[in-house]
């Protein structure tokens, strides 16, 4: 009989191999049918029109004489007179017509009184915020004032990140279709079975009268799990117009309310002995997630857990879009806060910052063998040694040249989730779960552990994700869907095909525990001459498929969690313009055992190019004066083209060791440190910190007239 | 409500605004962009309800374009729908549209060819690229009026990314994309295979170094560029090979 842990490295045929993405062919073709390119018969287009300020009072709607426009079907209010619109963006109505343009022109017809309300967009220190402040709050570890007073060295700096979007390409939003009391709902998620819990929760129907499909979706990186205001009005919509509906935000929309990171900023100080040990820090932070107050204090210092601590948090409550989880929640903004004080300190200390990290290793906790191992995997790729200088690069040029490193970390673990295999008569196969793919290889990776448990193909087996009507999965998010999916889709194999070997022994003359699925046989494991092929053995099964399921378990051994990372940025500062440039970026990542390296190593080729971007580019700026978004579109919401990424080498812990701790996620570690390498670049480029990222070249330019050593 | 009636902006970092990579060398000196021109025939709020205007004005601020796009001299169309005949994938298809509606609505919402995608809506992220004439063009900021067919003259001759594949057979640059895993979520990818096949149409020999310049005119939230970067240098002797 087959068991359920993984293959020894020998017995791969599949797993940690380089292969590409099943619904590769489907969606370079053009052929993959996204939740925007629904297309029905009969079906309306709905708009949402959303409050122009950033705080107001709605006194009344009045939509008669939208209701009466031209191809006008069905009209929905979603935020009532009498509520507060809380920042410029706030959907208040949603109607459909038969064209996009027809229900663009109507919802101009509707007419909104508001009572304009002050307003704060801008997410100042909290002295400056007015009543705008949250709870502060303090988190205290060991005696850090007497360990401030011990330091041999001390440094004082201010670090942070400023509030950034999600950005999905495809828009969030869905196609609704009613037929009686059955919905389906064509969304772009990452939680089909969330938006039919939220729907059916929101309408009052059974949730098992509600199917989410999600086949492909354009993005999400944490700003999609719910069924949204949206979600809701577009299946009341369709409803109230006996049609189906489409309602997928415009891009202005989706930049102003369908998500943002948290700014998050810190005056820091940390103290250490001369010889680079740490010993005391501490911050005050704020930062804003908009209307609303954020998580807890923020767990700073990040990865280096320092002794003795004392670390404040006000959150500051601003008029402007509500924040959503973005890939790593707060690893990025802690991370660049911590690294960058770290890295202060150590050019205080004269010191190379990669031996700071070193020297205070031990910190990290359990990861510290693997941070250490990483680093010199780094050093050595980005050849640190040779290319490194102290603070300021002192050439007489006025482009400068810097490097930087930051370690990061992330906890991962298994969803929870169950899979159905099916092994026909025929041979053919099917694996069902109600996951979903974002993009990050899912339906690859469950195709590949079905298939390397059946000792078949890739191709041999047909995957089906992405429909709530499969056996329940989860929302993918904070790097636990491939646990999920790969720990359920190997027992449910595993079980499919130990049943399968049962039937098949005594033709083989074998117990079925001494069988094997290999290559497309089935097989005497000490006898491999003794050998059937896949066909041969599922033709034994007479009419009937085999049909089996499989569960993550509760402390499944197939998986595990917490990994590290370490990355370090090259980069060049043209000190007359202030333009940053990467040059290289070189990520060296753990994710224990890798199913499929080329969707693996391209998460973190991906992830680095998020973080460029946020490093570099991506702000979302708000005007004072009149509380509105001034980037909400892609002009000037500024992502990183081909040609602003530089040199990126990625290299996978694996093998050994790493393959031991089982399967872990991807998704989120290898975007955190970004921020935090090239921001030290930066500084050791040009002598001067530059705070907080995106490094424009405007703050660039501003900290070199603060004294630059360049 | 500012929306769609808000002016468009030239793109921050200098770049030429609307024409995606493969396009950039190109055209810069004519006076007047292509953007430019569909800015004046639809980008005004007053143009789009009072139908497009396609007399003198049009023709003093870029004659040039106006001629190439083919608009007729004097004649008010809309704002009710219009019949026309755009010529995609090498067949005519007779639609009735608003002269307001985009090529890149018109396909999507008209024609059921999703292919090309809605993301930005204002020519500045490369999603609905297309091919019109043999040049990749932004079909946002192209009305699907100015490439139908006109009295006396075809329309321009427009390729979707439908028209690449043939049956189960990818295209060369389709292929490439999937061997180097040049897409995650897949939404930017059609509009980023469709660019790079304009590219290496006319640039048979790309090289990295060439195509992290020309190629800039489409962007991914993923961040496949490195895929893309492989995808494109390895797919261009393919094309040579017959298989474009």
């Amino acid at each position: 009989m087959a068991d359920y842990h993984w293959p020894p490295a020998e017995k791969r045929s599949l797993i940690g191999k380089p292969i590409s993405r099943i619904d590769g062919p489907w969606k370079s073709s053009g052929r993959a049918k996204y939740s925007y390119d629904v297309n029905l018969p009969g079906m309306l287009h709905a708009k949402m029109l959303f409050s122009p300020h950033a705080h107001a009072k709605i006194v009344s709607i009045d939509t008669s004489e939208a209701e009466r426009a031209p191809g006008v079907k069905a009209v929905h209010v979603m935020t009532e007179a009498g509520n507060e619109a809380r920042w410029a963006g706030q959907e208040i109505v949603a109607l459909a017509a038969e064209t996009e343009d027809q229900a663009r022109d109507a919802l101009r017809k509707i007419v909104v009184n508001y009572e304009v309300l002050p307003h704060l967009v801008s997410d100042v220190e909290p002295s400056k915020a007015g009543q705008n402040v949250g709870k502060t709050n303090e988190t205290t570890d060991g005696q850090a004032d007497q360990a401030f007073a011990q330091a041999e060295v001390t440094h004082e700096g201010e670090y942070g990140a400023s509030v950034i979007n999600h950005c999905c390409l495809e828009s969030h939003g869905q196609v609704s279709v009613w037929d009686g009391d059955h919905l389906t709902v064509y969304a772009s998620t990452q939680n089909i079975a969330g938006v039919a819990g939220e729907i059916a929760r929101a309408l009052k129907i059974e949730q098992g009268n509600i199917e989410v499909i999600t086949p492909v979706m354009g993005g999400g990186f944490g700003s999609k799990f719910g069924a949204d205001s949206w979600g809701v009005a577009c299946a009341q919509l369709a409803k109230k117009a006996g049609r189906p509906v489409k309602l997928m935000l415009e891009r202005d929309q989706e930049l102003m309310s369908a998500g943002s990171r948290p700014s998050l900023y810190a005056r820091v100080r940390v103290g250490g002995k001369k010889d680079g040990t740490l010993v005391a820090w501490s911050s005050e932070s704020w930062g804003t997630s908009g209307p609303n107050p954020g998580g807890g204090t923020p767990n700073l210092p990040y990865v280096i857990r320092i002794p003795n601590r004392r670390v404040r948090h006000t959150p500051v409550l601003t008029n402007t879009g509500p924040a959503r989880a973005w890939r790593a929640p707060t690893h990025p903004q802690l991370c660049v806060i911590t690294m960058g004080a770290l890295d202060d300190l150590a050019a205080k200390m004269r010191m190379d910052p990669v031996d700071l990290l070193l020297k205070n290793i031990e910190l990290t906790g359990p990861l510290a063998k693997t941070y250490t191992e990483e680093l010199h995997k780094a050093a050595e790729l980005m050849d640190w040694q040779k290319k490194w200088h102290p603070r300021g690069d002192k050439s007489a040029d006025h482009i400068k040249h810097g490097l930087g490193v930051s370690i990061h970390t992330w906890g991962g673990g298994g969803h929870p989730s169950q899979c159905r295999c099916t092994i026909s008569p025929d041979g053919s196969v099917e694996v069902s779960l109600a996951t979903q793919d974002l993009g990050t290889g899912t339906r690859t990776v469950v195709g590949i552990v079905a298939a390397e448990t059946l000792g078949l193909p890739l191709a041999g087996v047909k995957v089906n994700i992405g429909d709530t009507k499969y056996p329940p999965d989860s929302g993918s998010g904070g790097s636990t869907t491939v646990g999920g999916v790969s720990a359920s889709t190997r027992r449910a194999a595993t079980n499919a095909l130990n049943q399968l070997l049962e039937k098949v022994a005594s033709s083989l003359g074998a117990q079925a525990d001494e069988l094997e699925a290999w290559h497309g046989q089935i097989r005497v494991s000490k006898n491999p001459a003794k050998a059937i092929s896949w066909k041969q053995a599922c033709a034994k099964l007479g009419a009937t498929p085999i049909s089996a399921m499989g569960e993550r378990g509760q402390r499944d051994d197939l998986i595990s969690s917490g990994v590290g990372g370490a990355q370090m940025a090259e980069v060049s500062v043209d000190t007359e313009t202030g333009v940053v440039q990467m040059k290289k970026l070189v990520a060296v990542q753990d994710c224990g055992l890798v199913i499929d390296l080329k969707t693996a190593t391209s998460q973190v080729y991906g992830a680095c190019i998020m973080g460029i971007t946020y490093s570099l580019f991506e702000h979302k700026v708000f005007d004072e004066q009149t509380g509105r978004n001034l980037n909400a579109d892609m002009e000037f919401y500024k992502l990183a083209g081909i040609g602003d990424i530089g040199e990126i080498v990625v290299h996978m812990m694996t093998g050994g060791e790493y393959d031991k701790r089982g399967v872990i996620g991807l998704g989120e570690p290898p975007v955190i440190s970004a921020g935090a390498a090239i921001s030290n670049a930066v500084a050791n480029a040009i002598g001067v910190r530059v705070s907080p990222i995106p490094l424009t070249a405007d703050k660039v330019l501003a900290a070199l007239e603060r004294g630059g050593a360049a | 409500m500012a929306r769609r009636d808000e002016p468009k902006k030239p793109r921050p970092d200098g770049g030429l605004d609307g024409a995606p990579g493969a396009e950039k060398s190109k055209g810069k000196g004519a006076g007047i962009g292509r953007r430019d021109f569909v800015k004046l025939v639809g980008g005004a709020g007053a143009a789009v309800t009072a139908g497009v205007l396609a007399g003198e004005q049009l023709l003093s601020a870029g004659a040039v374009e106006a001629q190439e796009m083919g608009v007729v001299r004097g004649k008010v169309l809309g704002p009710d729908p219009v019949a026309m005949t755009l010529r995609i994938n090498g067949t005519a298809k007779n639609v009735k549209l608003e002269p307001r509606v985009t090529l890149l609505d018109a396909l999507r919402n008209h024609l059921d060819l999703t292919g090309a995608k809605n993301v930005c809506d204002r020519g500045a992220c490369g999603a609905c690229t297309v091919i019109i004439n043999g040049k990749a063009m932004y079909s946002c900021t192209v009305l699907a009026i100015d490439v139908a067919d006109r009295p006396g003259k075809p329309g321009a001759d427009i390729r979707t990314i439908e028209s690449l594949a043939t049956g189960e057979q990818l295209h060369a640059v389709s292929a490439a994309f999937v061997e180097n895993d040049a897409q995650q979520c897949g939404f930017c990818t059609p509009g980023f295979v469709m660019a790079c096949k304009a590219y290496i149409d006319h640039h048979p020999n790309p090289t990295h170094e060439k195509v992290i310049h020309e190629l800039d005119g489409n962007l991914c939230r993923c961040g496949t560029y490195m895929g893309i970067r492989k995808a494109v240098v390895e797919a261009a002797p393919r094309m040579k090979g017959g298989q474009a």
